[in-house]
């Protein structure tokens, strides 16, 4: 039988490289290390938040290859070779990507825990191109729980980001 | 999360024949569901396949049907104009399940395959036959609100989670997988099992046998299904109740007729004996609240569950007309 997969990796830890905004992460952990502990245990990169660990909060939002995932729930050795931008790698140096800059305005968060996660998907509603009236914002937002409650003045956010066509 | 080692392959007879020469091998696709149970030790695979560069992620429309491929995500399937078209239904119920950041990484083949929520199994520290053949069920004397009125057994009365899966039952679709012995494909209605008293067991398929695509047969009555889903809260949640169902008219009468329910079995729930008396009569609200009495007859309430009952019959009849509409 021809078996032609690639070499295993672990149980012990292993060599794994990451692409995490622009830049090369040589790490080398163990495969049961979830993408979210790799950036804040092993690539020195706490912006992106552990809430629930399980799927069910949105705190731990990253973009893989621009496309917004729970970091929680995957492994980081799945995603050698792909682009991961967290919330480190929005701002262009001092100046701040429009939809944090957005956030900032309307007060889209309280505690601020939630925050990143909320940033992240957003960017990524924009770039599904979902409609931005209120009703889809609050559904294509939905994976993106905030404890503080700080939903309205995120929708108005988003909505105008949005607006300005980021 | 117990330790595990990892590897990967782009070809489908290599991933097969490594799970199936290993008992403690699993494929690892989105990860969402696999994952989530392994750091609760519910799931402990020795070697996780990864078979995300299998080449099945597409989604194509054929003469006669849609092949979706068992990598496709369920937020691309979504949104696909073939899919929204040939079978609504589908489209609709994969964009009302979990998450955009969760529909982006999870796939169809992962989403068929996904396990129970019944609190009980997911906790390790509590009696669970699925988990632990032999050991009792937790839910049925404990709180089971979430819990089946229907399918269960006296070792388990869990639910079966997907949403894609109950509307797949109002579009016919066939399950195509290779396997150790080869290709096969099993018509939706088939693919999942009771639980009886092997609650362990949940699909006909073999340890290593791969789900390669699910096909959509495009059809008129599969064009006019839809898909409709009651929850705790707007987003986000898991089902209490669902339906998913399609009808044709002609001349007056029902021609033909799919009801497919989610939220109350172990399984998703085709109800047939509903569709049968549906057929050859004229579409009215006494019909399918006909169609409803039939689809729970024989259905069984634990206590917290029981308003799934009437729930359910209320679902049929609202989706049912918005159907014959
Ligand atoms: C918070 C949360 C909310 C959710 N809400 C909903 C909801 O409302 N509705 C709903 O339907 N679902 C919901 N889900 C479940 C989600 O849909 C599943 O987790 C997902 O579909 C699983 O797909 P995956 O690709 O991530 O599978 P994985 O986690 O990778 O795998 C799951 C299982 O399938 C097996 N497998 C994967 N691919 C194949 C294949 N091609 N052939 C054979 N076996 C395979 C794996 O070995 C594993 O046993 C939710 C999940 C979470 C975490
Ligand atoms: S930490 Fe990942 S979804 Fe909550
Ligand atoms: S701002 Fe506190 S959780 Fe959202």
């Amino acid at each position: 039988m021809p078996v032609d997969v690639g070499p295993r990796a672990g149980p012990h830890p292993v060599p794994v490289t990451l692409t995490i905004n622009g830049m090369r992460h040589d790490l080398t952990i163990e495969p049961r290390v979830t993408l979210l502990d790799a950036l804040r245990e092993y690539a020195n990169l706490p912006g992106t938040k552990k809430g629930c660990d399980q799927g069910t909060c949105g705190a731990c939002t990253v973009l893989v290859n621009g496309r917004r995932i729970d970091s929680c729930l995957t492994l980081a050795i799945m995603h050698t070779g792909a682009r991961i931008t967290t919330i480190e790698g929005l701002a262009d140096g001092d100046r701040l990507h429009p939809m944090q800059a957005a956030f900032l305005e309307h007060d889209g968060f309280q505690c601020g825990y939630c925050t990143p996660g909320q940033i992240l998907s957003a960017v990524a509603l924009l770039a599904e191109k979902r409609p931005l009236d209120d009703a889809s914002i609050r559904e294509f937002m939905s994976g993106n729980i905030c404890r503080c409650g700080a939903y309205k003045n995120i929708v108005d956010a988003v909505a105008a980001a949005g607006k300005q066509n980021v | 999360m117990r330790p595990f080692a990892y590897t990967r392959t782009a070809s489908s007879s290599a991933a097969v024949a490594t799970v199936t020469a290993d008992r403690d091998a699993k494929f690892l696709a989105g990860g969402t569901n696999l994952i989530d149970l392994m750091k609760d030790t519910v799931e402990a695979p020795a070697l996780l396949v990864d078979i995300n560069a299998l080449p099945f992620g597409d989604i194509v429309e054929h003469r006669t049907f849609v092949r979706i491929g068992a990598l496709a995500r369920m937020s691309d399937t979504a949104d696909h104009p073939a899919v929204v078209r040939i079978a609504p239904a589908v489209a609709e119920a994969l964009l009302a399940s979990a998450s955009p950041q969760l529909r982006n990484a999870a796939t169809i083949g992962g989403n068929l395959m996904q396990r129970t929520r019944c609190a009980y199994f997911r906790d390790v520290a509590t009696a669970c036959n699925k988990r632990e053949p032999g050991r009792g069920c937790a839910a049925i004397d404990g709180i089971n609100r979430q819990h089946a009125v229907l399918g269960g057994s006296r070792d388990c009365i869990c639910v079966h989670p997907s949403d894609m899966a109950v509307a797949l039952l109002a579009v016919d679709a066939i399950v195509r997988t290779r396997g150790p012995r080869g290709e096969r494909s099993i018509p939706i209605a088939a693919f999942h099992t009771l639980p009886g008293d092997t609650p362990q067991i949940e699909t006909v398929l073999e340890h290593g046998e791969l789900i390669v695509a699910v096909d959509i047969p495009i059809s008129r009555l599969a064009s006019t299904s839809t898909y409709v889903k009651v929850r705790d809260r707007a987003s986000y949640e898991f089902a209490l109740v669902s339906v998913g169902a399609a009808l044709s008219v002609r001349d007056g009468k029902i021609a033909d007729a799919r009801l497919g329910l989610g939220g109350i079995a172990p399984k998703p729930w085709r109800a047939l004996a509903s569709e049968r008396a549906l057929i050859g009569v004229a579409p009215s609200a006494a019909a399918f609240e006909r169609a409803a009495e039939i689809a729970v007859g024989g259905a069984r309430g634990y206590g917290h569950n029981d308003f799934k009952i009437p729930l359910v019959k209320r679902l049929i009849v609202k989706s049912l007309a918005s159907v014959a509409a």
